[in-house]
């Protein structure tokens, strides 16, 4: 188990309050002004060294992202924008760094703009979110006041202001593109890459785009230096992970811990163990909602990083992990997130504004066994025509858990729905959804 | 997206106070000049406050003149986003988790008891004219499930004996108190907690 003096959230419970003196005492904003001075070229090299990878669920490495920035400031403004918009099922992270971290978050925007040439900082948070929100506000009230945010930051000769922007309850605009356009004030539809953002983003200009607890684990990281952040996980899965557990778990709880931590070992130590005991385990979804579940046999022994989800076809993701026990019908579990994505496709792809009903309305079939034998091969099908063929990764996201389902559950499936077609049973309805079976004897 | 109706009775005339003009303002000068688009979502929300939590067409229209920008894309976005309620609601507006996280830890008993103690449908207000509820996806409070959204705050940690005295509470005009109802006070695991002891006891 992680070291409580390893641990950068010291306060993820509240025990200490989040106002700006206490965090002070915790070590925020101890030396900002030093980090500063050591340059950017220091700070993204120090993030490089540190393998910090991006918290929001696509891992990509956080001092690459930064160093993509154009070096010089030229006719546009740079941007950084803060991720806020935590709406993945299983994921409720970011939301207690707003409560209770505001000043990590802070810091970490003052240092993360310096770094990228940013003199505006927008943080997106989800409009539900509204106390959070206050509360940030509130923090970033007392940083201004204290001089550690507006001109000359901190003492760090840098120019920064923080704004809030709310969102208003859609999950697409987490997607970094959609985020940039409903900051913008439009419906939040991803953009086709490339361009990156990075260069041409928000109001068409470089804009740097990271999560919550990405930016809120830097100021930690140059603080102690990247060597200690890499000593923690292993290999590119480097540093510690705030893991919210949630599900038919005895303790449901959030707390942080090494990358690489055994699932059993946060569920059993953190999370009191299983509803019924580990024996009565059913699957786990490991990284919030959109990741491909794992079967008991699996959850025996996989470690929680990014590479071993991926090793097991799934993937680390937010981090948000959903137990689910026996007393559960696995199919209607995946049938009700089949659902969320069906209500959150923004509708712009084809594929996935279609698909994601159609694979809503199989599986709820298919969970009080209406499906027909032929229906759980198509099923896949139509994942597979999802996934890949849209602008975002949406559609890999709705896909990716039904195939979980298929992959480790067919059997469970195919029990439940065993019927043949109606097609084959030899009555000829030209009304039958099943029609195409007919093909061959239309030849 | 979702579907979303929009009302039939629509209010003529919508204005913004003077208190919520200085909060529009406010906003509007958080993004650069001539990119005043940015504040449509604060706007419609200050709008959706002012007229007793619902958004009329007038005061789409009001704010595309407001913002100097094209009414059909400010309906754009009221229609896009599921917190803009396009027709009136409880005073009490219930929004009950039920996406699978909650769902696991009985959500849907929850709905039972709306649908029971409130109305039989969605979005349609109870008798004493004080409440409406709905089903929405992930709230984000997954590890304090089951709960629901009332208004601004979140209630959590409930089962179906709480939420019935939730609802009683407002029937009977009494405050009712956010946060969790097993007296949790974060995402800490309410027994057995290993990790961070040295602040807990401090």
């Amino acid at each position: 188990m992680l070291e409580d003096k390893d641990r950068i959230f010291k306060n993820l419970y509240n025990d200490l309050g989040s106002d700006l003196k206490s965090s002070k005492e915790r070590g925020d904003w101890s030396n900002t002004k030093d980090i500063c001075e050591k340059g950017r070229d220091w700070i993204i090299k120090e993030i490089k060294d540190s393998q910090l990878r991006g918290r929001g669920g696509a891992g990509f490495p956080t001092g690459l992202k930064w160093s993509f920035a154009p070096k010089e400031v030229g006719s546009r403004p740079h941007y950084l924008v803060i991720n806020a918009d935590e709406s993945e099922p299983g994921t409720c992270k970011d939301r207690d760094i707003l409560r209770f971290e505001p000043q990590k978050l802070i810091e970490g925007c003052l240092i993360a703009s310096y770094a990228v040439n940013a003199h505006v900082c927008y943080i997106y948070i989800r409009g539900e979110y509204i106390s959070e929100g206050a509360n940030l506000q509130k923090a970033i009230d007392e940083a201004y006041k204290d001089g550690l945010l507006g001109k000359n930051a901190a003492g760090s000769g840098w120019d920064l202001d923080i704004y809030i922007h709310y969102g208003a309850g859609a999950y697409i605009c987490g997607e970094e593109t959609a985020l940039l356009e409903s900051l913008e004030g439009k419906k939040g539809q991803p953009r086709l890459k490339p361009p990156f953002p990075a260069l041409i983003g928000l109001y068409g200009c470089p804009t740097i785009i990271n999560n919550v607890e990405t930016i809120s684990v830097v100021p930690t990281i140059l603080r102690k230096g990247a060597k200690w952040f890499s000593s923690l996980g292993r290999e590119k899965n480097t540093g510690t992970k705030i893991y919210c557990i949630s599900g038919n778990v005895n303790n449901p709880c959030n707390v942080e811990e090494e990358m690489g931590v055994p699932l059993k070992d946060l569920i059993e130590k953190h999370a009191g163990g299983v509803v019924g005991g580990w024996d009565n385990l059913k699957a786990v979804i490991p990284g919030g909602s959109s990741m491909p579940l794992l079967p008991k046999h699996i959850c025996d022994s996989i470690k929680m990083d990014f590479d071993a989800c991926a090793e097991n076809k799934t993937g680390l993701g937010t981090a948000g992990i959903v137990v689910i026990n026996n007393d559960q019908d696995i199919i209607k579990c995946m049938a009700r997130i089949a659902r969320f994505y069906k209500h959150e496709s923004c509708g712009q792809c084809t594929p996935c504004r279609e698909g994601s009903g159609w694979m809503w309305r199989m599986l709820e079939r298919m969970a009080i066994g209406e499906a027909s034998r032929e229906e759980v091969d198509m099923l896949m099908d139509v994942t597979k025509q999802i996934e890949g063929h849209t602008i975002c990764a949406f559609g890999e996201g709705s896909s990716w858990p039904v195939q979980g389902l298929l992959r480790h559950f067919k059997k469970e499936i195919e029990e439940r729905n065993n019927f043949n077609p109606l097609v084959n049973t030899g009555q000829k309805n030209p009304y039958l959804v099943d029609q195409h079976l007919l093909e061959k004897d239309n030849v | 997206m979702s579907i979303k109706k929009i009302s039939k009775d629509q209010p003529e005339n919508f204005k913004f106070n003077d208190k919520n003009l200085e909060a529009a303002e406010k906003v509007i000068s958080n993004y650069p000049k001539g990119k005043q688009q940015s504040a449509v979502m604060a706007l419609l929300y200050i709008a959706q406050r002012q007229n007793n939590n619902w958004i009329p067409l007038s005061a789409m229209k009001y704010i595309a003149r407001y913002l100097n920008m094209p009414y059909i894309k400010v309906y754009e976005v009221a229609t896009f986003y599921t917190m803009y309620n396009l027709a009136p609601v409880g005073e009490y507006f219930f929004q009950v988790c039920t996406t699978t996280p909650c769902m696991l830890r009985g959500a849907y008993k929850l709905v039972d008891v709306c649908k029971s103690k409130i109305s039989q449908n969605e979005n349609v207000i109870s008798k004493d004219g004080k409440i409406s509820w709905m089903e929405v996806e992930c709230l984000g409070a997954c590890v304090n499930s089951p709960m629901i959204q009332i208004n601004d705050d979140y209630f959590e940690d409930l089962d179906e004996k709480k939420l019935e005295k939730i609802i009683e509470n407002i029937q009977h005009g009494q405050k009712i108190k956010p946060g969790s109802y097993k007296g949790r006070k974060s995402a800490e695991p309410e027994n057995n907690r290993v990790t961070l002891m040295d602040s807990k006891n401090a």
